[in-house]
């Protein structure tokens, strides 16, 4: 089975490179963008086949490593693929 | 005194705290590789060195904030060792949660690599004891994650309890209220972006950083 993780800002930390982003964006002209948010997606491939356990697991590995909940928030979704 | 410089993967500034901590002390110090579980006996300041430990990978300090002799360190530094980061080591300790906040891409986005001003600004620590009180020194700095960031209330807390103790004079990364360098509650864990390590020798442009190696290891 599969795991995505994917970490970004907490809202209020300021990004500069999403707001980069941004501003690039409007240069290129799409000025409907008003705000990016740049964050990661970390794949994970797992072994075994309990999904609800698996999750737990992967909540630990982010409180853990994955993600600096002093600036970062997660949010994990499973596949069973 | 013995002294020790920890050493993860891809550190470069290991020999530059390494030869700073001889010149003041007069005795080599350890080099410990981080994968060692126990910091050796005797060991009475620990430097956490520049550099861009495991290149960087996930957040600046991440990895190496988990690896083996940093719980053993950590453990220590909650009965009083005294420890500090500079640059990458600073990021490793917040990282390690032994000091608040984060460090965060710089502001512009740009690595910044120049001889920054600073102020002393509370001359009263464990790591500034030698300097005048609002006096400006000069410390190099080279960092892309150096724009210190930490909630509200955290701020509010480390500049209560004046635990900031060097801000810069023209801010290069965005930092929260120019903060340079902060210690921890107990006074005994301090971490900075600039390089006082790299400010011990005139034929580099200064000296400035000798007073903060100084004023750490008379009170040990």
């Amino acid at each position: 089975m599969k795991a995505l993780v994917y970490v970004g800002l907490k809202p209020g930390v300021l990004d500069p490179q999403g707001r980069t982003i941004a501003r690039s964006l409007n240069d290129l002209g799409f000025a409907e963008v008003e705000s990016a948010l740049q964050g990661k997606v970390i794949e994970l491939n797992l072994s075994g086949d309990d999904i609800v356990a698996a999750e737990a697991r992967v909540t630990a590995m982010c409180e853990k490593l994955l993600a600096n909940t002093v600036i970062e928030n997660y949010r994990i979704e499973m596949r069973a693929e | 005194m013995q002294t020790a410089v920890i050493r993860f993967p891809a550190s470069n500034c290991d020999r530059d705290a390494a030869v700073a901590l001889e010149k003041i002390t007069g005795r080599k110090p350890l080099i410990i590789w981080h994968r060692e579980t126990e910091l050796p006996a005797g060991v009475g300041f620990v430097v956490m060195p520049g550099g861009f430990s495991y290149g960087d990978y996930l957040r600046s300090g991440a990895i190496a904030s988990r690896s083996p002799i940093v719980q053993d360190i950590k453990a220590k530094s909650e009965r009083g060792l005294a420890v500090a980061g500079f640059c990458n080591g600073f990021q490793i300790l917040t990282e390690a949660g032994m000091l608040p906040g984060a460090l965060m891409r710089n502001k512009n986005l740009k690595f910044v690599c120049r001889p920054e001003r600073l102020t002393v600004t509370n001359a009263n620590s464990r790591f500034t004891s030698n300097y005048d009180a609002k006096s400006e020194v000069v410390f190099p700095v080279a960092h892309h994650d150096g724009n210190y960031f930490a909630d509200k209330e955290t701020i509010g807390r480390v500049e209560k309890e004046g635990r900031v103790l060097f801000r810069y004079a023209n801010n290069p990364n965005g930092s929260i209220n120019d903060i340079a360098g902060i210690v921890n509650e107990g006074g005994n864990v301090f971490g900075m972006m600039p390089h006082p390590e790299r400010a011990i020798d005139p034929l580099h442009g200064g000296t400035d950083g000798i007073d903060l190696f100084k004023s750490i290891l008379e009170t040990l």
